[in-house]
């Protein structure tokens, strides 16, 4: 197995308070990874420290092995947009463009011709279940049909990894699960690597394997044989 | 789950014989668990006693006895009766879990890494669980959130308590 992301011994602070404190984690290539922990244990930090939106102020950050924490803005910009796919709860849709142009955003500012950025981000609508939802805005969409424009948008580029933090917090336990469903099996079909934030054990349980962040440090979860 | 009670259920749907009912028991109920024939005839047979069901003439066939059998009055009421009533809580207050903890707590060994197995052995059986829900039919995918719910419960407790272990490791050592 190959790591595709590794954070070793990271450490933030904001101001005197320190969000992560030596968190290690390696994630594998195709892995679904979920990354749980307490409301403020810095998971979400560690989520984007992984994804270069953060830079630890000490530790290493490796992207297929090469150093991301020592990138400047304008690499990991680069690296985000290129690389990286991103789903978060909330706010997410640009609410001036229709719901087929929110998708193909990531093409679009990849610089993709804005016909073929369009044709490549129709398929996801029948895909996630959003016919006839192409020329809506964000204000016309439900949560959970919003939501999976986002993840829409968010895999249309076929990233590397996608980081998804806390993607169903604002959503129905049903709809929630719709979502987490496409997530998975949209991702392992085109072998994105998920690393995903969550408080949510049920959402967690879509992973292949969970890591805890407890203070700011980060550890993998094994479980042993179960007693009958 | 109560085999009589299931059976009853069963039999108000339609007049069945033995053979359907475990049929459709192991189809619905049994979850890896088929309910064996003796304990089907057996069942009948003290449901016949009680009045709850009355069996039909033998038919004439191979294989296991034939009878049809039919749910009485009597049977449709301690059915409908069973079915209102709800499923008493169990708050579980000295589960296993519970007495692992506080135990742990007591003789001074690590419960937190006892709490952090046994959530991995949550979500292992919750990840489980939730690839049947994805693959499985409706009732099983019912069936898969139920036990998804409970488990949920569960790990939000092993949580709190995780994140009370130091307070709770004063009051059961004082």
């Amino acid at each position: 197995m190959t790591a595709v992301i590794e954070a070793r011994d990271i450490a933030l602070a904001f101001g005197e308070t320190p969000a992560l404190r030596g968190a290690g984690l390696s994630v594998e290539a195709g892995e679904v990874l979920a990354i749980m922990g307490p409301s403020g244990s810095g998971k979400s930090t560690l989520l984007h420290c992984l994804a270069g939106i953060l830079v630890p102020d000490s530790g290493e950050v490796h992207f297929n092995g090469q150093r991301l924490d020592t990138m400047n803005e304008a690499q990991r910009s680069a690296l985000r947009r290129d690389r990286f796919g991103f789903v978060f709860q909330f706010g997410q849709l640009v609410p001036e463009l229709t719901a087929e142009e929110n998708v193909a955003l990531p093409l679009l500012l990849n610089g993709v011709r804005r016909a073929a950025a369009l044709a490549e981000a129709r398929p996801w609508f029948a895909r996630l279940g959003l016919d006839g939802l192409e020329k809506r805005r964000s204000g016309e969409l439900s949560g959970g049909q919003a939501q999976r424009v986002a993840l829409a948008r968010g895999l249309v580029a076929r990233p590397q990894v996608l980081f998804a933090d806390e993607p169903t917090g604002a959503l129905d336990s049903l709809t929630g699960e719709q979502v987490m469903d496409l997530m998975v099996a949209s991702a392992r079909e085109q072998g994105t690597t998920v690393i995903l934030v969550t408080h949510e054990p049920r959402v967690a349980a879509y992973a292949d394997r969970e890591a805890i962040v407890r203070d700011g440090q980060a550890r993998t979860l094994s479980a042993g044989p179960v007693a009958s | 789950m109560s085999v009589p009670l299931t059976l009853l259920g069963l039999l108000e749907r339609e007049p069945s014989h033995g053979y359907d009912l475990k049929r459709d028991y192991d189809a619905f109920f049994g979850r890896g668990k088929p309910l064996p024939y003796g304990q089907v005839y057996a069942t009948l047979g003290r449901l016949a006693r009680d009045g709850k069901v009355v069996a039909g003439e033998a038919e004439p066939g191979d294989g296991p006895e034939r009878k049809r059998y039919v749910i009485t009055e009597a049977g449709v009421t301690e059915f409908e009766t069973w079915l209102k009533d709800p499923v008493a809580p169990e708050p579980n207050l000295q589960s296993v879990l519970f007495t692992k903890v506080v135990l742990a707590l007591m003789l001074g060994r690590d419960a937190e890494e006892y709490l952090d197995a046994q959530r991995a052995a949550h979500l292992r059986r919750m990840r489980e669980l939730t690839e049947l829900r994805r693959t499985g039919a409706l009732v099983d995918a019912l069936l898969a959130d139920h036990g998804l719910f409970h488990l949920d419960a569960d790990l939000r407790w092993i949580d709190l308590t995780t994140a009370r272990l130091d307070a709770l490791a004063e009051a059961v050592r004082s």
